[in-house]
């Protein structure tokens, strides 16, 4: 049974009009702590443009963003800052991992670096480089729009669909000697 | 460059002072026993009201090494232009040294991480906590039998997923 519709009206779905209109507007959080850094500027600035992608306001408030930029290395005193910033944004949100050190550690294989922010908090888009062109981080934020296309923004639990969860990746640590007793839990000393 | 009268004046007032010279730098060994008495000695009667660095080294499985830590006072002098290294070793298992924080204010933040670093405790210190590393990590990791990648506390976090947060 065909319906007659004017020329101007379009039939959608209800989280596929959420979607295209979240991921045409995304407010990034910019979690800059190296190099990197320097290059998310330079992505949100004049001659790269970001805002022809929508995104070009960055806040310097979890409260105001849905798209946090990790760009830089993590050391294990910044991660609980990066933890606790990525539980104050609000759902729908997004994280895109910018360059070597916060993907895996990069070249600082040490005792105080956390070898990839994706071991501790989800992460959608993976940006390679040291550090990677404004061109690139381009690249993933387009990546990153057809993904929230793809999957739906209405709640934070979508990504957590069973095709998705089999799709996990396995991060399992190599022990490092001498091992950790089970539990361990590092003691205050001051 | 140590004026000649400085050194004098530092060895008829302490003995077992080792005194050498490298490159026109002066290095002065000085007994851990007097490393309590040398440093007001240093700023009250020789002048150097300066202290540029203090700073560790760890001396474990290297050659010809005796000692385990050697502590290493870089002084100035910003009224005659001299310059005095001093170095004090220490071994374990009694790792204090007498703090020199309440003679240069500047000693305070280079012993917190000589403490944080090494874990050399200095006596008398105002507020010898960790500088660099959280508060809660235990091992000193600038010490040569800690491994370059830790014993795990980097990794040592709750996992946030996204039912979670």
């Amino acid at each position: 049974m065909a319906i007659e519709l004017p020329e101007n009206v379009v039939i959608s779905k209800l989280d596929e009009l959420a979607s295209w209109c979240r991921k045409n507007s995304l407010w990034p959080m910019p979690f800059a702590t190296a190099c990197c850094g320097i290059e998310l500027m330079a992505t949100g600035a004049s001659r790269h443009d970001l805002a022809r992608f929508g995104a070009e306001v960055f806040r310097f408030s979890p409260r105001q963003c849905d798209l946090m930029i990790v760009a830089g290395r993590v050391v294990m005193k910044m991660l609980p800052v990066l933890q606790r910033i990525w539980q104050q944004m609000n759902e729908p949100k997004w994280c895109i991992s910018m360059g070597a050190c916060a993907s895996t550690g990069g070249v600082f294989d040490t005792y105080s670096v956390v070898q990839g922010i994706d071991r501790f908090i989800p992460v959608d888009m993976y940006v390679p480089g040291c550090p990677p062109r404004p061109e690139q981080l381009i690249q993933a934020i387009i990546d990153l729009q057809d993904k929230i296309q793809a999957e739906g923004t209405i709640t934070g639990e979508e990504f957590d669909v069973p095709s998705r969860q089999m799709k996990k990746r396995a991060l399992v640590e190599l022990p490092i000697l001498p091992s950790l007793p089970p539990g361990f839990v590092p003691q205050i000393r001051r | 460059m140590t004026q000649s009268a400085t050194l004098d004046k530092l060895n008829a007032a302490f003995t077992g002072l080792a005194v050498s010279e490298f490159r026109s730098q002066t290095r002065v060994v000085a007994p851990r026993e007097s490393a309590g008495a040398i440093f007001p000695f240093l700023k009250k009667e020789c002048g150097f009201d300066l202290l540029v660095d203090v700073t560790c080294v760890d001396y474990l499985n290297f050659r010809d090494a005796k000692d385990r830590f050697g502590l290493v006072y870089l002084l100035a002098s910003t009224t005659t232009n001299e310059r005095l290294t001093i170095r004090v070793f220490v071994n374990e298992p009694d790792l204090t040294v007498p703090s020199v924080t309440p003679l240069w204010g500047g000693a305070d933040w280079f012993e917190r991480e000589v403490y944080d670093m090494f874990g050399i405790i200095f006596d008398g210190h105002p507020d010898l906590r960790r500088i660099l590393m959280p508060f809660e990590f235990e091992a000193f990791p600038l010490r040569k039998d800690y491994p370059l990648q830790g014993r795990g506390e980097r990794h040592n976090f709750p996992v946030l997923t996204r039912n979670r947060g």
